[in-house]
Order: structure tokens, then C-alpha cells, then sequence
């Protein structure tokens, strides 16, 4: 293995869309800051586009140190292979040790793509990346500093770490609103650099001929954590308590029946039978009595949390962790416990 | 005309049904324990295919990779109307991640000889990774569409393609050949025709029927078994009812990328996420029990 490799820089990839940097980049950008700061190396982003140079002083404003920066027309709107080619022409010119995409569906059609034609590891959707050392279990070599990749696997039913001790670089994708995001710092300075990349007849052969993009609905299906009310919230004010906690943990809200029925929110929040299926790492159902249309829709949950006053509620039969009381005191409670965590 | 259509599609264990009765004393999932079922993706990809086919000819040709048990989810494409399906199966290939998976995959789909169009589904419920299709694609230098969601158009070798990437939707043109993966959301799956069951139920790979041989007639000697076996498969052979068996040796893969060496990732560490068989962990109303509470779930990762 060529140890040389694995001293190089911390890379982000800045994925943009219409001149925006997409959230999960800076949380990102946050992360690679840690992990450079670690090894001692600098962390860099790579910016592809076209028009988007100015983006580069968020990345800076977000620790990155270099931000290398490609301007071409063909890079307007994301296609595969020119992006790709990207990618991999600038890996293999600046011998980064770590690659980091967010796990969006552009990432994850990005990332493998690169990953095979570096015939290196990649590992998708990690929940927690860190440096450590790794010792081959055959043969006893230990490998210093590497990326530990740790993300749930098996239905979330387990924890996995993994490393790529051999072949480089390290390429890990992370979801979004799963890594701390620091706040900018507009005082810090980085280097643009300017690169040029050449593509191939083939790099350009598929054309986008239509574009459509909806404003952000919710996405209940991709979402880690939900937080979900029923129609014990009571009334379609009482919901931002609902609301307020999903925003502490980072999560999406959900809702059953009941509280759609209710009005307290719309029906694109809907869990169960006829709303949505979803299985999440984590989902707390507050005020839901937990009717078979409703675990029908969340049971698979890797971990629920049932909140009700009543402790016969069915809700309780599928839950992980349950509180018998009364959510109006209890969730405040939980953001409390949230927030001093992450202070 | 008509289109070569080769589908890639696996048997999974059914994650869904993890429970604590899946959960070995130590606290690694046994997946023994757990069903198989044909992971759900894959039927929506077999299911593109099909439509290809059927509406401008061609042929559909399943591969899937797996031990010998995986021959059940090749039945399951023949009910539904696959015109030949492969089995690969080799412990030399066990323990392959996704990037040995795909290099394993594309040595088999180019032995089938020239394919207009490959299709995966999006991702399998076992990992979640999303990787081997594009992977796949790379390895047999094709373009990939991924989150495939229809054909708009398919004149000659040029297709229109509508894929769906989550805050929106996009149409793409390619030229064949070319790799898509397919979401559920593209189609819904035929049911398997009961004339083809009937026809198709005694479809068996060689393995199977030796399998099969040594159960019910476990008195013959090993000679008669072969003698027997060999008379078994020519009959079935002659009724197509023979399941493709392939090796890595068949496909000349390089073993330097086929499992565990060809597996750049490495699993390091194993957490159980510990999942009680029944009841919960009762909390508190407390400020201290909740603090408690959310301490254990940041600390196993639930909450990031
Ligand atoms: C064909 C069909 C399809 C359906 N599909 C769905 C579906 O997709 N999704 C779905 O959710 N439902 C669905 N339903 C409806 C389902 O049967 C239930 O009626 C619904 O889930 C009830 O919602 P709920 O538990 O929130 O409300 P309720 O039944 O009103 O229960 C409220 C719960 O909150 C508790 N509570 C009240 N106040 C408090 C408080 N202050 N603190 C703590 N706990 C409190 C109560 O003890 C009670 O358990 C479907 C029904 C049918 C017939």
C-alpha cells in the first residue's frame, strides 16, 4: 500500500444546485474541519459548476482552507459523467486521503460511480465518521489514523464501523442534518484555486432535456429521525410542540390520522396505512393511541418512543422506550435534555 | 428488433422482520433465523424489463448473485415471465462488499454477449447502500440513469428517460446501451402468471437436485446418484427447466477483485442495537429520567 496516500487532504464535495450549496454541505464542511484538524492536514472543497465561484467563501466561511474550483457550461445542471470526471481528475492530481459527499440522491450517484473507477471503499450513509487506528486482524499490521466510517446497518438493527486500510482514498457519504453544523466564521481566509478539466465525447453523452424542481416538501421516507402527534396534540397550535422538538433532534414531523383529520397539519405528514410508510433510526409518537392503521405505518422503526398518558394505549406494544404522562409536560422536558446535550 | 434486457436482482434477508427472537445471545443478528424474500426493489426492476420486452420484443435475462438458496428469487422471474435466468454462486466470492459485487456482476453480464440495457433496482433493504448499481455500470463502462422512473420515448437506440430525484424530476437522453436503477415508485410488479408456475415450479439448479436426490433416495450409491442425477437433468434440459449455474471461473473473473480481497472496505467494529422481545423500557416523566432516556439514544447513535 502506498502510505503516501494517506497523508494527503480532507475533501468535501460541494454539491450546488441553481447557485445553492445544498445544506448538507456545510454540515459537512464542519465535520472535515474536525477530522483535518486531527491529522493535520488542510481540508479542501470542490466546487464544479458553472457561475458558482462565489460559493467558494461560504466553504471558506465553513472551515475549508482550499477550495478548488471548477467553472465549465457543461457543469450547469448535474449529469454523472462530466461531474465524475471531475472528480476523479482532480483526486488523482491532489492525492486527497478522505473524500466526504452529502448522502442526497445526486451523492449517491456521484459517489460510487467515483469510488469504482478509484477501485476504492466507500461506505454510505454513516452516521458518525472519526480517525482512529485499525490493526488487520490477519495480519497484525496496524494502520494509523484512519477514517473510521460507523454507520447503522442491517435494517438499523446494528452498528458497523468501517475502514479502508488498503486503497485510497476514503470515501464516505452522510445524510443530511445527521452532523453538527458550526456557525461561519467570516473572518477565515482560504485559497481558491482554479482548475480545468477536459471531458470526452462519452463523459457528455447523455443530455438533460427537462428539468423540474418542486419547493422542499416534506420527505418523510428519507428522514433519520420523526417525530410524529396524534390527536392527543389537541389543536393545530398545540402542534408546534411538536414541531419544536423535531427541529431540536433534527427530524421530520409526522402526524396520524387523527391530527390530519383534526387539522393540525397536512396530509403529506400522514404516517400509516394510507399516509406514509416510514422507518426511520428513530420515531417518537406523542398523543398517538397507536391503532394498527398507524403501526402499520412506523412499526419497523428501528427505535420508537411512545408518549401517553394512557398506559394501555396499543402504542406501547411496539415502542422501544415509553413514557406514561402527559406530552404537553413531557416534550418540553425532552427539547430541555436536547439542548444542554448539545451545549 | 426488440431490446437484450439483463436485470440484476438479490435475495435478501427480510430486514423488516428483525425481532428479538432474530438476535443471537451475543447480539449479532442471526440471519438464519430471518426469512429470505426477493428484495423489493428488484421486482420493480424486473418489472421495467418486462415492459420493454413485451412491447417491442427482445429478451429478458436474470442474473443474481448468491448461494445456492438464491435460486428461489430466479423461480419467482421465471412466474413472472424472465426468458433465462443465471444463478452465480461461489464461496470465493462470499464477503464481497459492493465494489467487488459489481466487478463480480459486470464479468458475468459481458459473457452474455452484447445487452442494450441493464437494470437494477435502486437498493437492497439488507444494505441500503444504493452502490452496486452505479458501481455496476461504471465497471462495464455504460452510463448510468439512476432513480429510474419510465421510459418517455424509445426510438431505435435513443431512449428518454424520466427519473425522479426526490425534489423533483428530470428527463434524460441516452443512447443505448446503457444502466438504469429503478425506484418503486416506477411501477407496479405483475403478480406471477399461474400457467408459468405450473410450468416453471420444477425449474432447479444442479446443486438443488442433488440436494433433493440425497434427501429422497439417500440409499444410492454415489455412482447411481450421478448415474441418476445426469438423467434428471437431461429430462428437464430438454423442458428448459434447467437453472444456469455459473462460477467465478465460468465468468474469468480476476480473484485478485472477487471477495474479501476485492473488498477495500472492511468492517472494523459491531454494535448491536440490543432490541428487547417484548415489553419497553419504562421512562420516567422526570427530568431525570428523560435527560437519561436521551443520553442512551445519543450515545448508541439513534441521535446524531
Ligand atoms: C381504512 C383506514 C385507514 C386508516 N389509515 C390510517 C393511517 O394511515 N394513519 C393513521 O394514523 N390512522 C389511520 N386510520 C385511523 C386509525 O384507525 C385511528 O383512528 C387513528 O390512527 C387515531 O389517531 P390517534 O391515535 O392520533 O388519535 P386518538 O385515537 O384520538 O388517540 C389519541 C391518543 O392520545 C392520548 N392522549 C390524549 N391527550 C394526551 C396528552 N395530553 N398526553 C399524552 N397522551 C395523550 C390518548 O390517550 C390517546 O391514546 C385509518 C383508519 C381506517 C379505517
Amino acid at each position: 500500500m502506498n502510505h503516501r496516500h494517506y497523508q494527503g487532504e480532507v475533501w468535501v464535495f460541494a454539491e450546488q444546485e441553481d447557485e445553492h450549496l445544498s445544506e448538507v454541505v456545510l454540515e459537512l464542511c464542519t465535520k472535515a474541519r474536525q477530522l483535518a484538524d486531527q491529522l493535520q492536514v488542510p481540508m479542501a472543497a470542490v466546487l464544479a459548476g458553472w457561475n458558482v465561484r462565489e460559493l467558494s467563501y461560504r466553504l471558506i466561511a465553513h472551515g475549508a482552507d482550499k477550495v478548488y474550483h471548477v467553472h465549465h457550461t457543461e457543469l450547469e445542471y448535474y449529469r454523472t459523467l462530466p461531474y465524475a470526471r471531475v472528480l476523479t481528475t482532480l483526486i488523482e492530481k491532489q492525492q486527497p486521503q478522505i473524500v466526504i459527499f452529502g448522502a442526497t440522491p445526486l451523492g449517491r450517484d456521484l459517489a460510487p460511480r467515483i469510488a469504482s473507477a478509484m477501485r476504492c471503499g466507500l461506505t454510505a450513509d454513516c452516521t458518525d465518521l472519526e480517525i482512529g487506528d485499525y490493526t488487520d486482524p490477519k495480519t497484525k499490521e496496524t494502520h494509523r489514523n484512519l477514517l473510521l466510517q460507523i454507520r447503522p446497518a442491517f435494517g438499523g438493527n446494528i452498528i458497523a464501523t468501517i475502514v479502508n486500510p488498503e486503497r485510497w482514498p476514503q470515501m464516505a457519504t452522510v445524510r443530511e442534518g445527521v452532523m453538527r453544523l458550526n456557525p461561519p466564521d467570516p473572518k477565515r481566509s482560504g485559497k481558491i484555486i482554479d482548475e480545468t478539466v477536459q471531458f470526452t465525447p462519452a463523459d457528455l453523452s447523455v443530455q438533460l432535456i427537462e428539468r423540474h424542481r418542486e419547493p422542499r416538501k416534506v420527505n418523510l421516507k428519507t428522514a433519520r429521525t420523526i417525530v410524529a402527534g396524534g390527536g392527543g396534540v389537541g389543536s393545530r397550535e398545540n402542534f408546534q410542540l411538536i414541531r419544536d422538538l423535531a427541529a431540536a433532534i433534527g427530524g421530520a414531523v409526522g402526524a396520524s390520522r387523527a391530527a390530519v383529520d383534526g387539522g393540525f397539519i397536512g396530509k403529506e405528514h400522514q404516517v400509516g396505512q394510507t399516509g406514509t410508510t416510514v422507518r426511520p433510526a428513530l420515531y417518537i409518537a406523542a398523543g398517538i393511541s397507536g391503532a394498527v392503521q398507524h403501526r402499520a405505518g412506523m412499526e419497523e422503526s428501528a427505535k420508537i418512543i411512545a408518549i401517553n398518558w394512557d398506559k394501555e394505549a396499543p402504542i406501547f406494544s411496539v415502542a422501544h422506550y415509553g413514557i406514561v404522562g402527559d406530552l404537553n409536560k413531557i416534550i418540553p422536558m425532552m427539547i430541555k435534555a436536547i439542548k444542554e446535550r448539545a451545549s | 428488433m426488440g431490446y437484450e434486457c439483463v436485470v440484476c436482482v438479490k435475495q435478501v434477508p427480510d430486514t423488516t422482520r428483525v425481532t428479538g427472537e432474530s438476535m443471537k445471545a451475543d447480539g449479532t443478528v442471526n440471519r438464519a433465523a430471518l426469512p429470505t424474500i426477493f428484495n423489493p426493489e428488484d421486482l420493480h426492476a424486473l418489472e421495467a424489463a418486462l415492459r420493454v420486452r413485451d412491447q417491442h420484443g427482445g429478451h429478458v435475462t436474470v442474473i443474481t448473485m448468491g448461494p445456492g438458496a438464491a435460486a428461489e428469487v430466479l423461480r419467482e422471474c421465471l412466474y413472472r415471465g424472465a426468458d433465462r435466468v443465471i444463478l452465480l454462486t461461489d464461496r470465493r466470492a462470499a464477503a464481497s462488499d459492493t465494489l467487488a459485487t459489481s466487478y463480480i456482476l459486470s464479468r458475468a453480464i459481458r459473457k452474455l454477449g452484447p445487452i442494450d440495457l441493464v437494470f437494477c433496482g435502486r437498493q437492497a433493504i439488507d444494505g441500503d447502500t444504493a452502490q452496486v448499481g452505479p458501481q455496476l455500470a461504471e465497471k462495464l463502462e455504460l452510463p448510468q440513469v439512476t432513480y429510474f422512473e419510465q421510459f418517455t420515448d424509445m426510438i431505435d437506440r435513443t431512449v428518454r428517460i424520466r427519473r425522479n430525484v426526490g425534489n423533483g424530476w428530470e428527463i434524460l437522453q441516452a443512447r443505448l446501451p446503457l444502466l438504469v436503477t429503478v425506484l418503486d415508485s416506477a411501477n407496479q410488479p405483475r403478480p406471477p402468471a399461474a400457467k408459468k408456475v405450473m410450468q416453471y415450479k420444477r425449474a432447479h439448479t444442479m446443486e438443488e437436485l442433488r440436494r433433493q436426490l440425497a434427501e429422497t433416495q439417500p440409499s444410492l450409491s454415489e455412482e447411481q446418484c450421478e448415474q441418476e442425477l445426469g438423467r434428471q437433468v437431461e429430462q428437464l434440459q430438454q423442458r428448459g427447466l434447467i437453472i444456469n449455474q455459473w462460477n467465478l471461473d465460468d465468468i474469468q473473473a480476476d480473484l485478485q477483485w472477487c471477495g474479501l480481497s476485492g473488498s477495500p472496505t472492511k468492517v472494523h467494529r459491531i454494535q448491536a442495537i440490543v432490541l428487547t422481545k417484548e415489553g419497553f423500557t419504562e421512562i420516567p416523566p422526570t427530568e431525570a429520567g428523560i435527560r437519561q432516556m436521551i443520553g442512551e439514544l445519543i450515545k448508541d447513535h439513534t441521535l446524531g
